[in-house]
C-alpha cells in the first residue's frame, strides 16, 4: 500500500479547507461562507468557486440590468469602472455589450462530475443507497436531545460507536460479508478502501472531494466538531476522517449487495468506456461583466454615502459645550437608528459605538446553570467566568414539548385527555398570541432579578478559570474600552453601557440574531459587569493613575436593548447615586421615547404594520412579532448591512443611514501611531465583514450558499436543520432572512489620514489581507481636508464621490412605505 | 333554510371558493389570504349552527341524496351525503385546524414564491375534506379521497424545485394509491353484497348487515380486508408507516395541517364509518387489534431513536394510531373520536412550534440537574442494540416497499421492452381489432373463451399499464400506454357485459379529452426542449412552461379517472359491471386504475418537477 500519489494527511487539510465552518446552532454567528477562497482576490474567488461548485457567486446579468434601469446603478459609476477596467474595448461598445449580450452563466461545477461516473456509466445511483443509512446514523450519534433512546456507547468515538454496535447487535447496518469483516477486525484504511472503488490513485483526491460536497452540511459539521467539540454541551469525538471511511464502507456495502464483490471500481470503469470527466466551461468573459456591475453598483451607493459625509461633517467639529450624557452603543447596524433618535430628541447626549462584549473576554455563567455560557468574540479565548446568583425566576415549561407526549402512555394521556387543552392553547397562540415559556427571550439571558459577582476573590473552577477579575486586570480593560472609542478627558455625569440581545420564537437562528461580539448572546453580562467596573472605586484609581480620570460624579448605568421588542432594561438602578436618579429617570424617558421612533422606523417593512397608526400602536405590533409562532421573521437583523464607519460620531449623525452601518467610535487626533485603530480594525474587519459577507452570499445563491426556505426546516439533533427527514444538514442563511438584502460588499469608511490607515492595517497583514484581496473596500476619509482616499493593494489613491444622488420623494409618507432600500442623504 | 341546503353549503362554499381562489391576481397575498380565511370562517361558522339545530332534534343520524349522476336499471351513481356524529366531530376538528393553519400560513408564507398556489391547494384540500366527511356513500367516498391525494401531492411536492420533496410526493401519492386499491374493492364488493348502491345510513341497520354477512362470510371478509387495507395506508399503520415522516417536506403549517392533524386520521375515519360492517367479523377485529398493537409498538421503538423533531412526531402520532386501532377494534367507538380530536391537535401544536424545540432543550439541559443522563431501561444489551439499529432503520420499512413493489414492478416492465412505438401499431393495434372483431360476433364464439376473454384483455391492459410505469426514455410511450389500455380495459369489461352508448361517453369523454391535451403538450414539450426530455430524470420544466405543466396535470388527472372527471364515473360502472364471482379481474381491473394513474403522476413529476436540469439554472443539492 502507499502509492506514493495519495497523500491522506494532506487530501484531508484540503478538504476541511473548502468545507462549511457553522457552529452548531446554539452557537451560530456570522463568517464569510467562502472562507476557503479568501487568498484570492474577489472576483477571482467568485470564479474560481463558482466553477469548482457550481456556486452562484454574483448576481445575474439579468438583475444587474434590471437595477440599472431602476437607478440603483449609476451610469456615471458604471462608466467609471470601464473606463478603469483596462480593457481594450471602446466604452461603449462594451456597454451596449453589458447591456444587451446574451451571456448565461453555466452552473455546473468540476466537484460531483467524477462521481457521477457511477451513475453514468456503471447505473448505480450510490446517494440513493448511502446518503440515507449515513445521515441517519451520524445524526443519531450527534444528537443533543431530540431522541429519547440515545445512540450506544456515544461516549466512544463515531466509528468505535459504529463498530461496538455492529458487533453488538444481531443485525446490523451493513450487509456485505467483507465490509462486516473490515470493520469487526477493525482491518481498512482509507486508501485501502479507494483502492476497492476507485483504484485509481490520481482520482482519489477528487472522490473524495466528491462525497464530502455531495453532502457539505453533515460535512461541515464533523469538520467543526472534530475542532471544537466543546460547541457541543455533549461532545462527540468525530473526526471527518472517520466520516470518510464510514462513507466509503457504506458505499462498498451498497455496491457488494447488487452483485457481490465483482464490481469493477470506478477507475476501471473510466479507463474502459474512455470517459472524460467533463469540465466546467470557462466563464471568464461573463464573470467580467458581472465583476462591472456588481463594482458599478457598490460604488453608486457608496457615493452617495461618501457625498453625504462630506456635506455633513463640517457642521459638527466641534465638541458639544453643555453636558448631557453619553451612551456607548455596539457597533451593531441595528443601533444605528436608535442612536439618531436618541440625539434628536436628547441633542446635548454624545453617543459611541464600540464592540458589544465591551472589552470584557469572560464567560458568563447564570445561576443554576451547568455550562458555561461564552460571551466574547468567537476567536478569542476567555479565562473569566462572571457568575451570577441570587437569581429568583424558575424556569416554566411546556408540557407538550417535553418527551413523555411521544410515548406510548405518555402520548395517550397527552392525546386523549390533554388534546384538548393543547388545541385551546393553539387557538390562543395564533389567534391572540402572548409570551411563552417556549420563546427566547433577550432579558432571560441574565435576570434584572439576579446579581452578578465581577471581583475576583481566588476562586477558579475546574478547567482553571477565574470566576471574577482582579482591580488591575478590570483597569487593562476598562481603560482599552475608553481609549479605544476616544473618552479620555470628557466624561458626562451619567454614562450608558447599552447591550443588545434578541427575542424571537419558532427561531432555531437565534444566536444569529443576538450581539455577534458575544459569540451570539445578548450582552447584558458585559455591559454589566463593565459599567460596575468602571463603577468600581478601585478601578477608577487605576485609572486615574494611568491618566484616565473620571470625575466623582460620574455613574455608570448598563442597559440591554432588544433589538426585536425595541424594549431596553437598565440593571442595577438602584445603585444610581440619589442625585443622579432624576436625571436618570429624565432620561429613560428619552430613550422610551427613542425606542418608539425606532420601531416606527423599522416598521415600513412590517407587514403588520400600518404606518398611519400611533406610534404606541405601532411598537405595540412590533413586539407581537418576538412571541407569533407564524413569524418567520421577527426583525430584519441584519439585512441590507453595507457600510461600517469608524471615526468621530459627530461625522455622520446628520446623515440618515438607513439601518445599514455599522459604527465605531474612533477618535483619529488621539491615535498619532494608529496603533489604537489597528485594534479597532482587527476586530471590525472580520466581525462585520464576515456578516456582510454570509448575507451576500445567502443572497446570491439561496439555494446553495443559504439554507433555503426556512418554511420547511425541520431541526435535526438540535444541531442544525434540514428539509424532510432525509435531507442534509443546511447551511448559511434562511430565504427570510435575506429577502430584502441588497448584495453589496462592505465599505469601511475610516476617519483618519490615509497613510496612518494604511499603516493600522499593515500592522495586522491577516486583517489587511480582507481589503488587498476586496472582499471588503476600505476608504479613509481625512475630515480637515475633506477628501477621501480609497485604500487598495497598491496603497491608496484619492476618490472624489459623485454628489448625484437618488432622488428623495418630496412626500416623505409614500417613501417610508417603500420596501426597498432608501437613498442615503443629509437630514435637519 | 333546510338542513339540506346546509349539507350542499357544506360542500359548495368550499368549492366555489376553490375556483374563486385560483383566479385571484398571486401578488394580492393579503387578498388571498383574507379570502381563504373568509371561506373557512363561513364554513365553521355555518357547521357551529347547523350542529346545534341538528342537536336540537336529537342527534338523529341524516342522510341527503343531492345528484344522481348515472342512472339505468340495475345501476345508480349518486353524489350522497350523510351527517352524524363522526361527521361533525370531524368537521369541526376540520374547520378549527383550517382556521388556524389559514390564519398561521397568512403570516407565515409572507413573500414565499408560492403562495397563491398553497392557498389554492389548501382549498382544494378543504373541499376534498368535507367531500370525505360528509359522503354518504362508497362512491361518494371514494370521490373525496382521491382529491385528497392530489392535494397532498401537490403540497408535500409545495417545494417543487428540490428533489426530495418531489421524490417523497411521489412515494406518498403512490402509497396512497395503493391503499385506495383496497377502496375500490370494497365499493366493488359492496355492490354485491347489497346488489345495489350502499349507504352508510343503511348500514346501520344491524339486522340487515348480519344478514348479508352470514350468506356470504367470505365475501365479507374481502370487504373488510379490502377497507382495513385503504384504511392503514391512509392512517400510516402498519406495513405503510413509513410515508408519514417523509411527507414532511412543505412548509411546517401544511405538514401539521395535512399530517399532524387531518390527513392521517383518515383511516381511522374509514374504519368508524364501516365499522357497524366489519364489527361483526371476528377475524377482522383481531386482525385490527394486532396491526394496531404492532404499529403502536414499532412506531413507539422508531419514534424514541429519531434525531428530527418532524420525524419524532410523526412516528409518535403513528403509535396513538396504532392505539386508536385497539380501541376500534375493542369497539369503544366514542373514546376513539376523543383521541383523534386531542392527537390532531396535540400533534398540530407541537409541529407548529417545531422550531423552538432548540432554544427550549437547550434552556432545559443548561439548567436541569443530570436527568439527561439517566441509563435507558434497555441498558444496551444484544437485544437493545439489535432493536435500536432496527428502530434507526425504521424496520427498513421504506426499503421493504422500495424494493416489493417499485423495483419489482419496474424489474418487471423493464422485461416488456416488446411495447415500442413500431409494435403497438403494428401488432398491438392489430390484436386490438382482432379482439373487436371477437367482440362483434361473440355469439359464435365457444363459450370458455369469451368468458375468459375479459381477464385475457385485461391482463393485456395491465401489461400495457406496468410498460407506462416502468418506462424512462419515453414520455409519449409512456402516456400513449395508459391511454391506450382504456381501450383494453373496455373492452375486455364489454365481453363481460354489455355496455350502453351512454356509459361510452362518460368513460370516453373524459379519456379522450385528456388523452389530446397530453399529447399536444408533450409534442409541444418535446419540440422546444428535445435534449430534456425523458423519464430518467427530473427535468423542472414548470420554471418555463407553467401554462404546459398545468395543461398536462389536467390531462393527465383526466386519463386517471380522477373524480372530477366524467373518467370517473366511467370507471365506476365499469367496475359494477364485473360478477362477482370474478375477483381475478376485479383485481386486475383495480391494479390497471392504481398503476396508471401511478404511471402518470410520475411521467408528470419527472418532467415538470423536480431542480430544473438546465446548466443555467442555479438549484440547489439533491441532497438538500
Amino acid at each position: 500500500m502507499g502509492s506514493g500519489i495519495f497523500n491522506e494527511e494532506s487530501t484531508l487539510g484540503l478538504l476541511r479547507k473548502y468545507l462549511p465552518e457553522q457552529l452548531p446552532l446554539k452557537d451560530f454567528v456570522h463568517h464569510n461562507t467562502l472562507h476557503a477562497f479568501q487568498d484570492l482576490s474577489f472576483f477571482e474567488a467568485m470564479k474560481e468557486s463558482a466553477e469548482m461548485f457550481g456556486y452562484q457567486t454574483l448576481p445575474g446579468l439579468h438583475e444587474y440590468r434590471g437595477w440599472f434601469k431602476s437607478g440603483k446603478i449609476k451610469e456615471q459609476n458604471l462608466d467609471k469602472v470601464l473606463a478603469n477596467s483596462g480593457e481594450q474595448e471602446e466604452i461603449n461598445s462594451l456597454k451596449s455589450r453589458l447591456l444587451n449580450e446574451n451571456l448565461t452563466q453555466e452552473f455546473v461545477g468540476k466537484t460531483g462530475a467524477l462521481r457521477q461516473g457511477w451513475k453514468k456509466l456503471a447505473k448505480v445511483n450510490l446517494d440513493r443507497q448511502v446518503h440515507p443509512a449515513l445521515f441517519r446514523v451520524l445524526g443519531a450519534y450527534l444528537d443533543q436531545g431530540i431522541s429519547i433512546w440515545k445512540f450506544p456507547d456515544r461516549h466512544l468515538s463515531f466509528l468505535e460507536a459504529i463498530r461496538k454496535l455492529e458487533h453488538d447487535a444481531h443485525w446490523g447496518l451493513f450487509r456485505s460479508p467483507r465490509v462486516k469483516n473490515m470493520l469487526a477486525e477493525n482491518k481498512f484504511s482509507m486508501e485501502g478502501l479507494l483502492d476497492i472503488l476507485v483504484a485509481d490513485p490520481t482520482l482519489y483526491e477528487d472522490y473524495l472531494m466528491d462525497i464530502l460536497f455531495s453532502h457539505p452540511g453533515w460535512s461541515g459539521m464533523v469538520s467543526v466538531l472534530e475542532e471544537k467539540p466543546h460547541s457541543l454541551l455533549y461532545p462527540r469525538r468525530i473526526s471527518l476522517k472517520e466520516l470518510i471511511l464510514f462513507e466509503l464502507l457504506l458505499e462498498i456495502d451498497a455496491l457488494d449487495r447488487k452483485g457481490g464483490t465483482n464490481w469493477k471500481p470506478l477507475g476501471t470503469w473510466i479507463k474502459e468506456k474512455d470517459y472524460q470527466v467533463p469540465e466546467p466551461k470557462d466563464q471568464g468573459g461573463l464573470f467580467k461583466q458581472l465583476s462591472y456591475f456588481q463594482e458599478a453598483m457598490e460604488w453608486s451607493f457608496f457615493d452617495e454615502v461618501l457625498s453625504g459625509i462630506l456635506v455633513t461633517h463640517n457642521k459638527q467639529e466641534v465638541q458639544k459645550s453643555t453636558r448631557s450624557f453619553q451612551a456607548l452603543f455596539c457597533i451593531d447596524d441595528r443601533e444605528c437608528s436608535l442612536r439618531r433618535h436618541l440625539e434628536n430628541i436628547e441633542t446635548e447626549a454624545s453617543t459611541y459605538g464600540t464592540a458589544g462584549h465591551f472589552n470584557l473576554d469572560m464567560y458568563f455563567l447564570p445561576e443554576g446553570a451547568k455550562y458555561l455560557t461564552k460571551v466574547c468574540p468567537v476567536p478569542v479565548e476567555p479565562k473569566h467566568i462572571i457568575r451570577e446568583h441570587a437569581r429568583v425566576n424558575k424556569k416554566q415549561k411546556d408540557v407538550f414539548l417535553e418527551s413523555a407526549s411521544h410515548g406510548a402512555v405518555g402520548g395517550w394521556v397527552a392525546a386523549s385527555l390533554l388534546g384538548l387543552w393543547s388545541g385551546v392553547k393553539m387557538m390562543k397562540s395564533v389567534f391572540v398570541p402572548s409570551e411563552s415559556p417556549v420563546m427566547v427571550s433577550s432579558f432571560e439571558h441574565m435576570h434584572p432579578d439576579g446579581e452578578i459577582e465581577i471581583d475576583f476573590r481566588g476562586e477558579t473552577d475546574k478547567a482553571g478559570n477565574r470566576i471574577g477579575f482582579t482591580w488591575d486586570e478590570m483597569a487593562d480593560r476598562m481603560e482599552a474600552l475608553l481609549l479605544g472609542v476616544g473618552i479620555r478627558t470628557r466624561f458626562d455625569s451619567i454614562i450608558y453601557l447599552i447591550a443588545h440581545g434578541s427575542s424571537s420564537i419558532n427561531n432555531p437562528y437565534y444566536s444569529g440574531y443576538d450581539c455577534g461580539a458575544c459569540s451570539g448572546r445578548p450582552g447584558s453580562a458585559n455591559s454589566r459587569a463593565a459599567a460596575q467596573m468602571l463603577n468600581h472605586p478601585e478601578v477608577r484609581n487605576r485609572l486615574k493613575a494611568r491618566g484616565i480620570q473620571i470625575p466623582e460624579i460620574t455613574w455608570f448605568i448598563a442597559g440591554l436593548h432588544d433589538t426585536t421588542r425595541d424594549e431596553i432594561h437598565f440593571y442595577d438602578t438602584a445603585c444610581i447615586p440619589a442625585a443622579l436618579q432624576g436625571r436618570h429617570q429624565e432620561i429613560e424617558g428619552s430613550f422610551q421615547k427613542a425606542l418608539l421612533k425606532n420601531s416606527r422606523e423599522r416598521a415600513r417593512r412590517f407587514r403588520n404594520v400600518k404606518l398611519s397608526w400611533s406610534d404606541k400602536r405601532i411598537h405595540q405590533k412590533v413586539k407581537t412579532r418576538s412571541y407569533s409562532l407564524f413569524e418567520p421573521r421577527p426583525e430584519w437583523n441584519h439585512a441590507n448591512n453595507a457600510l461600517c464607519l469608524i471615526g468621530n460620531r459627530g461625522s455622520f449623525n446628520h446623515l440618515f443611514l438607513d439601518r445599514r452601518a455599522f459604527m465605531h467610535s474612533y477618535a483619529a487626533e488621539k491615535d498619532p501611531d494608529a496603533s489604537v485603530l489597528a485594534k479597532i480594525l482587527e476586530t471590525a474587519i472580520p466581525v462585520c465583514g464576515g456578516i456582510n459577507l454570509e448575507y451576500y452570499f445567502s443572497t446570491v445563491d439561496n439555494n446553495r450558499h443559504g439554507a433555503g426556505s426556512k418554511l420547511s426546516h425541520n431541526i435535526a439533533g438540535l444541531i442544525g436543520v434540514v428539509n424532510g427527514i432525509d435531507g442534509d444538514l443546511r447551511t448559511g442563511l434562511p430565504a427570510q432572512m435575506v429577502n430584502i438584502h441588497e448584495p453589496l460588499r462592505m465599505l469601511f469608511v475610516v476617519e483618519q489620514n490615509p497613510d496612518l490607515v494604511l499603516k493600522a492595517l499593515q500592522l495586522k497583514p491577516r486583517v489587511f489581507q480582507w481589503v488587498r484581496k476586496n472582499w471588503v473596500h476600505c476608504v479613509a476619509f481625512d475630515r480637515r481636508e475633506g477628501k477621501f482616499y480609497r485604500i487598495t493593494e497598491d496603497g491608496y489613491n484619492q476618490y472624489i464621490p459623485d454628489a448625484s444622488s437618488r432622488t428623495i420623494p418630496a412626500n416623505k409618507d409614500v417613501w417610508y412605505q417603500m420596501d426597498d432600500s432608501l437613498p442615503i442623504h443629509p437630514v435637519k | 333554510m333546510n338542513s339540506n341546503s346546509f349539507i350542499i353549503a357544506f360542500v359548495l362554499i368550499p368549492l366555489l371558493s376553490f375556483v374563486l381562489s385560483l383566479v385571484l391576481p398571486a401578488r394580492k397575498e393579503n387578498l388571498i389570504w383574507k379570502f381563504s380565511f373568509a371561506s373557512v370562517l363561513i364554513q365553521g361558522i355555518a357547521l357551529v349552527s347547523f350542529t346545534f339545530y341538528w342537536g336540537g332534534n336529537g342527534f338523529v343520524p341524516m342522510n341527503f341524496s343531492e345528484w344522481t349522476l348515472y342512472q339505468s336499471t340495475e345501476y345508480k351513481f349518486v353524489i350522497d351525503f350523510y351527517f352524524d356524529a363522526i361527521t361533525v366531530v370531524y368537521l369541526l376538528v376540520g374547520a378549527m385546524v383550517s382556521l388556524l393553519v389559514i390564519k398561521f400560513s397568512g403570516y407565515y408564507l409572507h413573500r414565499e414564491a408560492g403562495f397563491k398556489r398553497f392557498f389554492n391547494t389548501i382549498l382544494f384540500f378543504e373541499l376534498a375534506y368535507q367531500f370525505t366527511v360528509l359522503s354518504g356513500n362508497f362512491e361518494t367516498l371514494i370521490m373525496g379521497w382521491e382529491m385528497l391525494g392530489i392535494s397532498s401531492f401537490i403540497l408535500i411536492a409545495f417545494y417543487r424545485d428540490r428533489y426530495l420533496p418531489v421524490r417523497n410526493s411521489i412515494k406518498v401519492f403512490s402509497i396512497y394509491r395503493i391503499g385506495d386499491i383496497g377502496l375500490i374493492l370494497a365499493l366493488w364488493g359492496m355492490h354485491h353484497l347489497w346488489h345495489q348502491n350502499v349507504f352508510f345510513l343503511e348500514l346501520r341497520g344491524f339486522g340487515e348487515v348480519e344478514h348479508h354477512i352470514a350468506n356470504q362470510p367470505a365475501f365479507s371478509y374481502f370487504v373488510a380486508l379490502s377497507i382495513l387495507m385503504a384504511a392503514s395506508a391512509k392512517s400510516a399503520i402498519l406495513p405503510f408507516s413509513s410515508w408519514l415522516p417523509r411527507a414532511m417536506e412543505g412548509p411546517t403549517s401544511s405538514s401539521a395541517i395535512f399530517y399532524g392533524a387531518l390527513s392521517v386520521h383518515f383511516g381511522i375515519f374509514l374504519l368508524l364509518r364501516t365499522s357497524i360492517f366489519w364489527f361483526h367479523l371476528d377475524g377482522i377485529r383481531w386482525l385490527l387489534a394486532a396491526l394496531g398493537t404492532a404499529s403502536a409498538a414499532i412506531a413507539f421503538l422508531i419514534s424514541r431513536v429519531q434525531f428530527t423533531i418532524k420525524a419524532k412526531v410523526a412516528y409518535a402520532s403513528i403509535t396513538q394510531i396504532g392505539i386508536m386501532c385497539v380501541e376500534l377494534a375493542l369497539g369503544w367507538n366514542t373514546l376513539v373520536l376523543i383521541h383523534f380530536v386531542g392527537n390532531a391537535f396535540l400533534r398540530t401544536y407541537q409541529l407548529l412550534v417545531s422550531p423552538s424545540i432548540v432554544n427550549y432543550m437547550v434552556r432545559q439541559q443548561t439548567y436541569s440537574e443530570g436527568k439527561a443522563t439517566r441509563p435507558s431501561f434497555f441498558n444496551y444489551g444484544h437485544l437493545a442494540n439489535s432493536f435500536y439499529l432496527l428502530a434507526l432503520k425504521e424496520w427498513n420499512l421504506d426499503a421493504f416497499f422500495n424494493r416489493l413493489i417499485f423495483r419489482n414492478v419496474k424489474q418487471f416492465g423493464k422485461r416488456l421492452d416488446f411495447f415500442t412505438p413500431f409494435n403497438v401499431v403494428f401488432i398491438l393495434l392489430p390484436f386490438y381489432l382482432i379482439a373487436l372483431l371477437l367482440y362483434y360476433y361473440r355469439a359464435t364464439l365457444p363459450d370458455t373463451l369469451v368468458s375468459w376473454m375479459p381477464e385475457i384483455l385485461g391482463v393485456v391492459a395491465l401489461l400495457m399499464v406496468f410498460k407506462a410505469f416502468s418506462e424512462r426514455i419515453y414520455p409519449r410511450l409512456a402516456f400513449g400506454m395508459v391511454l391506450l389500455a382504456h381501450f383494453w380495459t373496455y373492452l375486455s369489461i364489454s365481453f363481460n357485459h354489455e355496455l350502453s352508448a351512454l356509459q361510452m361517453q362518460f368513460y370516453f369523454g373524459g379519456v379522450l379529452f385528456g388523452g389530446a391535451i397530453g399529447l399536444l403538450v408533450l409534442n409541444r414539450l418535446r419540440m422546444k426542449e428535445r435534449a430534456f426530455f425523458d423519464l430518467n430524470n427530473y427535468y423542472g420544466h414548470v420554471d418555463e412552461y407553467p401554462g404546459l405543466a398545468r395543461w398536462y396535470l389536467i390531462s393527465v388527472l383526466c386519463v386517471m379517472g380522477f373524480p372530477i372527471t366524467s373518467t370517473f364515473i366511467g370507471e365506476d360502472l365499469l367496475f359494477s359491471n364485473i360478477y362477482r364471482n370474478q375477483f381475478v379481474l376485479a383485481v386486475i381491473h383495480s391494479l390497471i386504475y392504481i398503476f396508471g394513474g401511478i404511471a402518470l403522476i410520475r411521467s408528470f413529476a419527472r418532467l415538470f418537477w423536480g431542480p430544473n436540469l438546465k446548466p443555467y439554472f442555479s438549484k440547489a443539492l439533491k441532497s438538500a
